[in-house]
């Protein structure tokens, strides 16, 4: 670590004053400090936001809920108003890290949470989202946990967050608030940024913008949400694929079927036209099939982590079974009320 | 820079580099060495603590980010002759080999039943709504932020299943 | 200096005769008060005044030689004290018991991860920093090779074969002939590795993390360049081994330099990551397992071949096929090693050395040997067991490995087991697997002091976890009559007789042997004050009896009672073979669409001959067994292969098992057996027993479940994947 200004804000407009170039916010430092340690990231002041007021709460917004920044991923979890009408978002925050490092992570912090790439975590070696221009050590290199989707020749991470691919497959917004102090809400698609040749530009949020919260639509009814998650332990590890699904069948067939993949791509994925295929169809293993291929259609996978397309396809036919009533339902797939 | 912890009860001011992690303040600034660093990047679950009754990992976070909070460590549980039930469910089930991640699973663990207690739900819960019965993979899903390399973890869910709902 | 007891032959049973009634119970380890409320102190849990804080920097090149340690960009760095290096460096810990200092290799690196200097500072934070900006010039050689598949430098040994392999290999009604790889794993033991030295008048004191202090104080000594005599080391309490601090490393040599030159007290606490850059770790291995056997299901070819790899320089070479040569007999029998010179973070003894990467690999070719032949698991490996060692002919000591198959096999529900069945997506199946460790008798010395108070036992034996708190102390009350309350046992310190140390699973036989044996000459002494033979004298909770007399030790003990004694194995090592036994049995579930596995349950039944402690011989066991679960699993080193370093340097990205890794029940228990051939005591190492095998149960049961056989490790779910898909599922 280097050293830095500690400097705890007080409110949002003071936080907004300290930020700037060299300097970073710090929510629940899980993230930041864990880069910070091996000087992957170096700011000269930590703006600490942990105690603005008025960030940790969950509250109502219209028909739908507006959780503020600073919401623990343990307490958002928890929720019984998330739990019953956004379930999916409790069980993708569910399998994310650990009990512990949820007790402190934000929902800004995860949101904002920076790539595993094992080269990006290795100052030893070139990665042009440390440092723009110096190459990709991970090109070459050991590509487990790579992206598929959404790459540039500049980079292949793949985003880590969990919680953000069932916010994508929720329609949730981001709400941040510029350095002038204005705010606005952007779809998680305009939030994050594609790697093209600035891996190192994430999001759109600028040195110092601010996530002050999130915002989810009203909740769908009667649907049937699941989060998926494999990897390469039971607990306690990064998805190698992930799928969050909000679906609904009516009448026999799919009216409505948003989906969300995780662990594929520099930000949470979507595919319209896998939703496509889908809406409108009675559920049915080949039709499943074909939307998975074409899911896989135009991955651009690493050498290492080919088998991310089967496996993705796989997942994804599973979670298509289970939610439209092709399969028993299982541990990770849960019903909204009928009447939301 | 300084900044004011209570640690098991007692008052610490510290004067401390911007930099020093809670572990690290626990260990070598105020000698409560029970807190252990197996990863010092939240990889392990051996530096978890309470602050505040909720249990985190004090090598991912600051202790700056603490002045006023109330951290209790394993020491504050209880001491040999002394234990606290959890910590004696730990020798009577032989809960530890080397007894290095030994810290930081009675610590979660008891920050974990008063999640469980608040019912919180979990990875392997089959239902979101509804109580928490903690059967075992409910407590090994729960614990899993805590590595045992010595892999004494059915000894420690043992531990933690005989003290459950016993307080 | 006390005579060596050889062990040539076996003793009377005298723990079957002593009335205490301490030994073999599940005693609570005396320590764990201690370890429980985070009193335990380990190596890194103090801080003397005037410490000055070490970070080890490693080397970014492959192969070369660093040419300057520019220390430009540590001018402003408020508390940078010093930066060391130099010709005393070492470049990876000692391999097991080398006595001697590791390669000092002066400038030159070997591999990309070596540690390089050593930067210290007032505070942790400040030498973290430093470390981490300290700019390190290179004469980068190039070229090294880094991928033992295509190393050029493979030393291959002549084969161990007996028997006419052609003609066993054809006339076999089936055979099986398989390449299983595994990947490279590490022992990760939570306690990274600690070291804080200080000097005084030319005496270092170090408190390490160390397994084998006997050892560790002549490597110490002559890694630094003083005389043995001078180095003191102390480790109470070892956060886990694993065989990753059987030898003195980086952070010890590296401390006790910086301390003698600064003058204070140094301490080094090795960063996760540089615990992966810089112990050994396993190897990596390639194995070609070749079975044959006649319609009934005797074998009649055995072969095991393997690949592994390490260093240059480096003596050690997993010894993958340990257990291959003695467990099964077959009229050809063959194994060969070949060791590939690459330039990867070296490789030494990872727990189990040998058996925890040969043994899932037989054990899974077993299994493929049954299905060919169609016949029970269970069965064909109760056919093979020999009756002779193969390769060399010793008669076997106790060995009780048709109970724990046949016992094993009926606790699991073996028969009644679910066969091919689902649940929902899961496919649930059932594997078994054989176990199998050498066990070794190996130097150690104790000593006993009994008072009318009680007995003190002192030994530089450690306790890593693995029990020898509690077991030495059971030993000695056991013998002299006490409860465990009147023993205290003081371990660790290299002032005290030098023990077996903790490693190879010896350490409870061969300094619990060790112990007997002091406990014994004081037995005698009391026995001549007693006026009656050693034979007639009974010891129970402080009284003594003998000769019509009986006395409390209070009053028959005026002064301290000492007995001191060494051990040391002999011809009984020579006449017979002697190792730890078992059976595993493995439920899993696969899931059919994303190929994830989890074990159900697992039982495993071991004869470690007489059980000192129920216990702590139980959490061994199942230790071992989640270990392999582990290794069958999820544990994987990722080299980086162009540098070869270690990709996946750190516990996010290195898979040990979890909690919900190891959800399923898990138990182990034991046949209980007396090893008359093993030691004094009868008893047999447990440590790396659990381990042996208990992968290839859990492979044997995804094969069960799903019908695929995963035969490169760990069985991710994206090898599963590919194999069912293969299997066009
Ligand atoms: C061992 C381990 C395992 C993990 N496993 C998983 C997993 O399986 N799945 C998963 O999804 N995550 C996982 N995580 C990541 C974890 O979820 C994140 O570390 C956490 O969510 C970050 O939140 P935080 O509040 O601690 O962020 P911080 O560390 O405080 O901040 C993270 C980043 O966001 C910025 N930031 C934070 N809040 C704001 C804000 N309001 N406005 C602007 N910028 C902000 C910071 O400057 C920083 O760059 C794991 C982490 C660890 C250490
Ligand atoms: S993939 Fe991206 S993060 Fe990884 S090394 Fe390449 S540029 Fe860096
Ligand atoms: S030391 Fe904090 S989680 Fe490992
Ligand atoms: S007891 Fe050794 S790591 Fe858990």
């Amino acid at each position: 670590m280097r050293p830095f200004d500690y400097t705890r804000a007080g409110t949002l407009d003071e936080a907004g004053a300290q930020l700037g170039k060299t300097a970073a916010v710090i929510a629940g430092g899980t993230n930041i400090l864990d880069l910070m340690k091996l000087q992957i990231m170096t700011p000269e002041r930590l703006v600490d936001i942990g105690r603005v007021p008025g960030l940790d709460g969950i509250e109502a917004d219209g028909d739908g809920l507006r959780v503020g920044a600073l919401v623990r991923n343990s307490d958002l979890a928890a929720d019984g108003r998330i739990r019953a009408g956004w379930p999916v978002l409790s069980r993708a925050l569910l399998s994310g890290a650990s009990g512990q490092i949820r007790n402190k992570a934000t929902t800004g912090g995860n949101l904002l949470q920076r790539t595993r790439c094992p080269y990006f975590y290795d100052p030893a070696m070139a990665c042009n989202k440390r440092e723009p221009g110096a190459g990709c050590a991970a090109k070459e290199g050991v590509g487990r946990m790579l992206a598929i989707f959404g790459t540039s020749e500049h980079c292949l991470a793949a985003h880590p967050s969990d919680m953000a691919v069932a916010l994508r497959a929720l329609d949730a917004k981001v709400a941040v608030r510029a350095a002038d102090g204005s705010e606005r809400t952007l779809p998680l698609d305009e939030f994050y940024r594609l790697p093209a040749d600035r891996p190192d530009i994430e999001t759109v949020l600028g040195p110092d913008g601010i996530v002050t919260g999130v915002v989810l639509p009203a909740p769908v009814a009667g649907s049937v949400q699941a989060y998926r998650k494999v990897r390469d332990r039971a607990s306690y590890a990064f998805a190698l694929v992930s799928v969050a699904a909000v679906v609904t069948v009516e009448d026999g067939r799919i009216a409505r079927a948003r989906l969300a993949f995780g662990g594929v791509a520099p930000r949470p994925w979507a595919n319209d036209a896998v939703t496509a295929m889908l809406e409108g169809e009675a559920p049915d293993d080949a039709l499943f099939r074909a939307a998975a291929d074409r899911l896989t259609a135009d991955a651009a996978p690493h050498p290492d982590n080919e088998f991310k397309l089967p496996m993705l396809r796989r997942t994804l036919v599973s979670v298509l079974r289970e939610t439209t009533g092709l399969a028993e339902p299982s541990i990770g797939t849960d019903r909204t009320d009928a009447a939301a | 820079m300084h900044t004011q912890l209570d640690v098991n009860g007692r008052a610490y001011a510290l004067d401390h580099d911007p930099r020093t992690t809670l572990l690290d303040a626990l260990r070598d600034h105020i000698g409560l060495y029970g807190t252990k660093k197996g990863c010092d990047h939240g990889q392990c679950g051996a530096c978890t603590v309470l602050v505040n009754g909720r249990r985190i990992n004090s090598c991912l976070t600051l202790a700056a980010m603490h002045d006023g909070d109330e951290i209790t460590t394993v020491e504050g549980l209880g001491e040999p002759g002394a234990l606290a039930p959890l910590q004696q469910a730990f020798v009577d089930c032989d809960g530890y080999q080397c007894g290095y991640c030994t810290p930081g699973q009675i610590m979660s663990a008891t920050g974990m039943l008063e999640e469980a207690k608040a019912g919180d739900p979990s990875h392997v819960s089959a239902s979101l709504s509804g109580d928490v019965a903690l059967d075992d993979s409910e407590i090994a899903e729960r614990m899993s932020g805590n590595l045992c390399r010595c892999s004494a973890y059915p000894f420690i869910r043992q531990a933690i299943h005989s003290v459950e709902g016993k307080e | 200096m006390t005579q060596t007891f050889k062990m040539d032959e076996p003793l009377p049973r005298l723990l079957d005769e002593t009335r205490q009634g301490l030994i073999g119970t599940p005693m609570n380890r005396p320590d764990g008060p201690l370890k429980v409320s985070g009193r335990a102190d380990y190596a890194a849990d103090r801080l003397p005044d005037g410490t000055a804080h070490g970070v080890l920097v490693r080397a970014t090149i492959t192969k070369g030689k660093v040419t300057r340690l520019d220390e430009s960009a540590l001018a402003g760095i408020e508390g940078v004290v010093a930066v060391l290096s130099g010709p005393n460096f070492v470049r990876n810990p000692a391999q097991g018991m080398a006595g001697e200092s590791p390669v000092q290799p002066g400038p030159r690196v070997d591999y990309h991860g070596q540690p390089i200097a050593l930067v210290v500072a007032e505070t942790f934070e400040a030498a973290r920093d430093a470390a981490q900006r300290l700019v390190v010039e290179y004469d980068d050689a190039g070229g090294a090779e880094v991928d033992p598949d295509s190393a050029s430098e493979v030393e291959t040994d002549d084969p161990d074969a007996t028997g006419d392999w052609d003609e066993a290999w054809g006339r076999a009604a089936a055979k099986v002939d398989v390449t299983y790889t595994t990947p490279g794993q590490v022992s990760a033991a939570m306690e990274p590795h600690a070291a804080l030295a200080h000097w005084d008048s030319g005496r270092l004191t170090l408190h390490g993390s160390q397994q084998m202090l006997r050892f560790n104080r002549k490597e110490l000594a002559d890694a630094v360049g003083v005389d043995p005599s001078e180095v003191r080391i102390l480790s109470p309490y070892v956060g886990g081994g694993f065989g990753s601090k059987l030898g003195i490393g980086a952070e010890a040599v590296s401390a006790a330099l910086a301390s003698r030159d600064l003058g204070r007290p140094v301490r080094v606490v090795m960063a996760r990551q540089t615990v992966f850059d810089a112990v050994l770790r396993r190897t990596q291995t390639s194995q070609h397992v070749r079975l044959a056997a006649d319609a009934d299901g005797r074998l009649l070819a055995l072969g095991h071949d393997d690949l592994v790899s390490n260093l240059p320089e480096e003596s050690f070479a997993e010894p993958t096929t340990n257990a291959s040569q003695f467990t099964y007999g077959a009229a050809a029998l063959r194994f060969q090693q070949s060791v590939a010179r690459i330039h990867r973070t070296p490789s030494g003894s990872v727990r189990a050395p040998g058996e925890a990467v040969g043994m899932v690999v037989l054990e899974a070719a077993v299994d493929e040997l049954a299905g060919e032949l169609g016949m029970d698991p269970v069965e064909l490996r109760l056919k093979n067991i020999p009756d002779t060692a193969p390769l060399t002919g010793q008669d076997y000591s106790g060995r009780r490995l048709a109970d724990c198959l046949r016992q094993g096999a009926e606790r699991f529900g073996w028969a009644q087991r679910p066969k091919a069945e689902r649940d929902g997506d899961w496919l649930i199946g059932c594997g078994m697997a054989a176990a199998a460790r050498k066990n070794m008798l190996t130097k150690a010395a104790a000593r006993v002091r009994l008072t009318g108070a009680g007995a003190v036992v002192e030994t530089d034996m450690t306790d890593i976890g693995t029990g020898s708190y509690a077991i030495l102390a059971q030993i000695a009350g056991e013998l002299l009559g006490l409860p465990e309350s009147k023993v205290e046992v003081r371990l660790a310190d290299t002032d005290l007789p030098g023990a077996s140390g903790s490693g190879g699973s010896f350490g409870a036989g061969s300094t619990g042997s060790a112990v007997f044996l002091a406990a014994r000459r004081i037995r005698e002494q009391l026995a001549a004050q007693l006026g009656c033979e050693p034979g007639e004298l009974t010891l129970q909770d402080g009284i003594a009896r003998g000769a019509n007399v009986e006395k409390s030790l209070a009053d028959l003990v005026q002064d301290e009672l000492v007995g001191e004694a060494e051990i040391a194995s002999g011809e009984a090592a020579k006449s017979h073979l002697s190792a730890g036994w078992g059976a595993h049995f493995c439920e899993v579930a696969v899931h059919a669409w994303t190929g994830e596995v989890r074990v159900r349950r697992m039982l495993g039944l071991f004869d470690i001959g007489r059980v000192l402690n129920r216990k702590t011989a139980t959490s061994q066991a199942v230790g071992g067994m989640i270990w392999g679960l582990g290794g069958a699993l999820t544990e994987e080193l990722h080299h980086d292969p162009r540098t070869g370093h270690i990709a996946n340097r750190d516990l996010a990205n290195y898979h040990v098992a979890a909690h919900a890794d190891a959800a399923g029940r898990i138990e182990a228990d034991f046949v209980d057996d007396r090893d008359d051939w093993a030691n004094p005591m009868q008893s047999k190492g447990v440590g790396e027993l659990g381990i042996s095998g208990s992968g290839g149960a859990v492979l044997n049961a995804i094969h069960a479940a799903a019908g695929v056989r995963i035969r490169h490790l760990p069985a991710t779910p994206d090898k599963v994947i590919a194999a069912l898909e293969a299997a066009g599922r």
